[in-house]
């Protein structure tokens, strides 16, 4: 009885699997469906079958697409692995300054990217932002770079932006990670007379390696759906050089009222994602080493 | 001195891992400078947001935009509550409390049966579960937003709280099942002995042990909700169904060049994470991570 499945048991599973069941699973497999249609959504769709996915994948929309999203995910991998790491290690040191410094790192994380992203693009302003003006203060550049405007610099902004916006997170995963290491090791370092910088690659980062892995995987998963921040700073563009997939697909099927071609981006997006996961999961051990911490 | 290691290693359990720095001012110097540059990249925009919201419209076109005002003033907060910012925030509470509610309810429920029974299944509606945590939002709001349309639900608050619960279960049933797998199984043996059922073992026994993590998955859960903008830009339009995130958006478009009003709308939309930062830091912190560091 008590492992077994009672009349009570099922209905508890109701209020989840129903909620699931229609506003996910089955959305996820209506936008299979949706991706061989000719459709604005308002009058009668027509089944074209694969048409939508030959033309996105032949105008090279969606390699563009995945060829952007694959830039956010490395770029923002590379920007905030490294400060995170320091970062986290920085703030579990004992010294007080440390701490109060951290009262601020983490100001970040209170504010939505729609917030962040408002307010940084007045800080880039090319007309009255401050980036500019210390800028020109200290005599570098005329004043008035337009940084979210030019597709040169658009995309490595928005993925500083990203960077700056997600790094507090990195850091308290960090810092939570540094706190369990047990500081016998260090002891038994400092009694062998190893100096600061090796006890930090011979003893903090091996012991991160978890760590590590659990920040890089959400940092790649999430960079699948960093849409707001883009949508408010540079709305995909200039032209498309900052349209990564889940910009593409907003503007395909909302904008332009592509239901199919939007519904190709989606999967693709879905398709993404799942590989994404097995990949990691596969590679990493990310659940073998949830299970691990579960017994501590 | 070898014959105590286990007095060594108690001794030294207080301090911290960065203890050895100690011992080496100068490197501790150059690792507090780059800290400090840090403190200046993260938190000036921060500054920026607070002082330019205590700013004049004349005063932040004419005044020295890196320095606070001389003259701080609150009429932009004054500006933004008056342009509708109460009902704003009303309907933000409303959509996030009731998510929030609604997770977290129907996913300890299912937490619960997952971990109590055998039944293979159930064992595959788990992993169905978690392969949702894999789907992003983004891959699904194509159909989601027909699906309001056709249920007559676009442009309500409903139609925003109930695929963004769908969407909130994955990683909250994630981490209460393993959250409740933890309890030893002889707290519910006893339980069962006294003849207790499954709803008055899941009140009077898990729920009860579950507070730390009920807390934490729904300070995460309330912040995705609280900060969702996906949803309600393709759900809603209408002033009546404005939350925050649109609120913002929507300033912007009708306030372009009044930077002061704009950041005093930010401020006012994290007001909640502000305030359980100011009083409940630690609290915040673990719900922010939600299941992802232990």
């Amino acid at each position: 009885m008590q492992s077994g499945m009672t009349w009570q048991r099922w209905t508890m599973m109701i209020p989840a699997a129903v909620f699931f069941l229609i506003f996910a699973l089955i959305p996820m497999l209506i936008a299979v469906y949706y991706s061989g249609l000719q459709w604005n959504g308002i009058s009668n769709p027509q089944w074209i079958g694969l048409a939508n996915w030959s033309q996105v994948l032949a105008n090279g929309e969606a390699v563009r697409a995945i060829l952007l999203t694959i830039e956010v995910m490395i770029g923002s991998w590379i920007i905030q692995t490294p400060i995170s790491l320091l970062l986290g290690v920085f703030l579990a040191g004992p010294q007080k300054h440390r701490s109060f410094f951290g009262l601020f790192y983490f100001l970040p994380l209170l504010f939505s990217s729609v917030a962040v992203g408002v307010t940084w693009s007045y800080i880039l302003n090319p007309n009255f932002g401050i980036v500019n003006s210390i800028l020109q203060g200290i005599g570098l550049g005329g004043g008035s770079q337009n940084w979210l405007g030019l597709p040169g610099t658009a995309m490595i902004v928005v993925i500083i932006l990203i960077s700056w916006q997600f790094i507090p997170f990195h850091t308290l995963l960090y810092q939570g990670g540094v706190k369990q290491i047990p500081d016998s090791l260090y002891e038994a370092a400092h009694i062998d007379g190893a100096k600061p910088w090796h006890t930090f690659f011979f003893i903090t980062l091996p012991q991160l390696k978890y760590t590590l892995i659990s920040s890089t995987v959400l940092i790649l998963t999430g960079s699948l759906t960093y849409f707001d921040l883009i949508y408010v700073l540079t709305d995909g563009g200039p032209g498309t050089s900052t349209s990564v997939l889940a910009m593409d697909m907003y503007q395909q099927a909302f904008v332009n009222q592509n239901i199919g071609v939007g519904s190709v981006l989606a999967v693709i997006l879905a398709l993404a994602g799942i590989i994404l996961s097995i990949v990691l999961l596969r590679t990493t051990g990310f659940t073998r080493m949830e299970s691990q911490l579960e017994g501590m | 001195m070898n014959a105590m290691p286990e007095v060594q290693t108690k001794m030294h359990t207080k301090r911290s891992p960065g203890f050895s720095l100690r011992r080496h001012p100068w490197y501790n110097v150059v690792f507090s400078l780059l800290g400090f540059i840090w403190l200046i990249f993260s938190f000036y925009p921060i500054f920026y947001m607070l002082m330019t919201s205590l700013r004049s419209q004349q005063g932040f076109l004419t005044g020295i935009p890196w320095m606070p005002s001389a003259h701080p003033t609150i009429e932009n907060f004054v500006t933004v509550l008056q342009a509708g910012f109460g009902q704003f925030f009303l309907n933000s509470v409303v959509v996030s409390v009731s998510s929030v509610i609604l997770i977290v309810g129907s996913s300890l429920l299912s937490a619960y049966v997952i971990v109590r029974s055998k039944n293979k299944f159930i064992r595959l509606v788990f992993n169905v579960f978690l392969v949702g945590l894999a789907i992003p939002i983004q891959a699904a709001i194509i159909p989601i937003y027909i699906m309001i349309t056709k249920m007559g639900l676009y442009d309500t608050l409903l139609g925003l709280i109930l695929p963004s619960v769908a969407f909130g279960l994955p990683l909250t049933l994630l981490i209460l099942v393993n959250f409740v797998r933890d309890i030893p199984n002889e707290l519910y043996e006893s339980m069962g002995l006294e003849g207790a059922g499954d709803f008055t073992i899941l009140f009077r026994l898990v729920m009860p042990l579950s507070i730390p993590s009920i807390v934490s998955v729904s300070i995460y859960d309330f912040i995705q909700s609280w900060n969702n903008f996906l949803f309600p830009l393709v759900l809603t339009q209408s002033t009546q169904t404005r939350v925050l995130p649109m609120a913002i958006v929507s300033f912007q478009g009708q306030y372009t060049m009044n930077v002061p009003v704009l950041m005093a709308a930010v401020i006012l939309s994290a007001l909640p994470l502000i305030l359980a930062y100011v009083f409940g830091r630690r609290y915040l912190l673990k719900g922010l991570l939600a299941g992802f560091g232990k």
